[in-house]
């Protein structure tokens, strides 16, 4: 099923000129009302005037996770306040986080692409729906509820945790889908398995799963423990949030919503254009967002576009799996870790010399967080329960800053290695191919 | 603190992987040092090896040279005799004054055993079994 034809399966032509029409005018809007982009495209040499087509977007410099952090929490806004009605936020390096702001049309942008995902994962109005990604200042939780509700099916606004009762009302409302990270859904699939219910017992059918990479091996062992057919819905919060893009039932690919949210590949090291279908940097330009519309913004994912069209029949552009990122943010557990932020943790601490590094794995279909430490000579001791109090300590600050709690282990002096400058402080064992 | 009868203790950070235990032995052993008591307290993450030995402080730096952490820790060695009741009958003495006892480890050997106590008030401990004449190893007594 598809949800808007119109726009979903129209030719590349028609695209190009409704893409050409909306970066227009987001060009125009930023350039007047946010002092930042005004300022970059100045010293870049660019007007409005400059922007008549699509292809035309080379000339405008990018923007990154930097300047969001930069201009926190309002600055890069090209509304005023008076029209943004709400914000989202995801963690940052230092402990800001990133926020965005959206206006009512935002909203309205967000929750259509959000139906287009769902409808084309065989969702309508006679589903009901199951919302177990967080709600709050993460995108996922009301991203998807709008979705759901936009299609006209029943949303079940459960939120994340109490694993329980999840299942209970998955079992006793007759839910057929199931929104939720991919984590979550495998760890709430063995606690399925560990109930009392049995499988019939449950309607689902439809996983919805999303903001954190996953594994085909994960797809098929929660599609078998679920008996549910699992899709991938794409979003990131500085471009919008759930509902970017979207797996179609061909499974090849996720199609971006193109008309809203404009997706080039570049080259990481020199910035220039890639041709399509070779492996690059994702870059968005969001073209109808109000409240901060972002130009060009480097999302360091490495993948690839394809543009013929799909056999599902629509011609929105397909993304290659995202194959890993182009600078050292990791993504644990669905949330954004730097190794600066542990780094900057760690110096304030006297105790501990300033090295470390982090392993990332994936176990039983979690992620696995460690981060090995080396305590100072003068703060060995010989009683087991302080070097135990010194690794709360730290687990606990580390977890306050970056949101999620790290396995600290503690090791002998210089065991680190120490090399400056290029030196790779984290191993990410996950394996994300296919 | 001067008593002859405080003992240095080394105590030894390792990391729970294999060898490093070892690697301590061949340390120690390689520059003649003999390794009197030790034991090993550890919990899944890291373990402290804890060594008694004749020259603390060269052991002590030997180790350091090579990267290890080691700090040095007053303990009490007990020479008490091998046979049932002497352990409780020391332990008495102790838990009267309200003395706890962090950590200990024993051997004993003939008519002797050895027993190594970090109690949390050292000198409290210390006068306590001197005032009671319960037998206690000299620092230089260590071989």
């Amino acid at each position: 099923m598809i949800w808007n034809e119109t726009v979903e399966c129209m030719s590349r032509e028609e695209m190009r000129k409704l893409q050409s029409l909306r970066l227009r005018r987001v060009v125009e809007r930023v350039y007047h009302n946010c002092e930042p982009y005004r300022k970059r495209m100045q010293e870049a040499g660019v007007t409005p005037e400059d922007i008549k087509d699509i292809k035309d977007i080379v000339k405008l410099p990018f923007s990154s996770k930097k300047d969001l952090r930069d201009y926190y929490p309002f600055g890069l806004l090209s509304a005023p306040m008076s029209e943004i009605v709400r914000v989202h936020a995801s963690s940052g390096t230092t402990g800001k986080p990133i926020v965005v702001g959206l206006t009512n049309n935002d909203l309205a942008v967000w929750k259509e692409a959000g139906a287009r995902c769902l409808t084309a994962f065989g969702l309508g109005k006679n589903d009901i729906v199951q919302v177990s990604y967080g709600y709050g200042l993460f995108t996922g939780g009301l991203g998807a509820h709008a979705a759901v509700e936009n299609i006209g099916a029943t949303v079940v606004p459960m939120s994340s945790g109490n694993t329980q009762k999840q299942i209970m009302m998955m079992r006793d409302l007759g839910v057929k889908a199931l929104a939720a990270t991919p984590s979550y859904a495998m760890y709430l699939a063995e606690a399925m398995e560990a109930s009392p219910y049995k499988r019939e017992e449950f309607n689902l059918r439809v996983g919805v799963f999303g903001a954190e990479p996953w594994t085909e091996a994960m797809r098929k062992e929660i599609e078998e423990k679920m008996g549910v057919k699992a899709y991938d819905i794409y979003g990131l919060t500085e471009v919008m949030g759930p509902g970017v893009g979207f797996e179609c039932e061909c499974q090849c690919g996720t199609h971006l919503n193109e008309d809203h949210f404009f997706p080039e590949i570049i080259d990481p090291e020199t910035g220039e254009p890639l041709p399509e279908g070779e492996k690059g940097e994702l870059v968005f330009t969001t073209l109808t967002k109000e409240g901060m519309p972002m130009i060009r913004f480097r999302t360091r994912d490495l993948t690839a576009l394809h543009y013929e069209r799909c056999s599902c029949g629509r011609t929105l552009v397909r993304m290659d799996k995202i194959m890993g990122r182009c600078d050292d943010m990791l993504i644990v557990r669905g949330v954004n870790v730097f190794p600066s932020q542990i780094e900057s943790v760690i110096c304030e601490l006297p105790e501990f010399e300033p090295f470390f590094f982090i392993t990332v794995d994936r176990v039983n279909n979690t992620d696995t967080f460690e981060i090995k430490v080396e305590v100072k000579q003068e703060y060995y001791t010989d009683d087991i329960k302080s070097m135990l109090e010194l690794k709360k300590k730290i687990t606990h600050k580390i977890q306050s800053v970056v949101g999620i709690q790290p396995d600290i282990k503690l090791v002998e002096p210089r065991s680190i290695e120490r090399s400056e400058g290029k030196t790779k402080r984290y191993l990410d064992k996950r394996v994300f191919a296919n | 603190m001067c008593d002859d009868m405080i003992i240095k203790q080394l105590s030894v950070f390792l990391e729970n992987k294999v060898g490093r235990l070892n690697h301590v032995a061949e340390i120690l052993g390689g520059a003649g040092i003999n390794m009197t008591a030790f034991s090993v307290a550890d919990n899944s993450d890291f373990g402290i090896l804890r060594v008694i030995v004749h020259e603390p402080e060269r052991a002590q730096k030997l180790l350091k040279d090579n990267l290890f952490a080691v700090s040095l820790t007053d303990v009490i060695c007990l020479k008490i005799g091998n046979k049932p009741g002497s352990l409780s009958a020391v332990l008495k003495i102790l838990e009267k004054e309200g003395i706890y006892i962090e950590y200990m480890y024993a051997f004993s050997e003939g008519e002797n055993a050895n027993i190594v106590i970090r109690p949390d008030k050292l000198q409290e401990a210390l006068d306590a079994l001197k005032r009671n004449n319960v037998g206690m190893l000299q620092s230089d007594m260590i071989q």
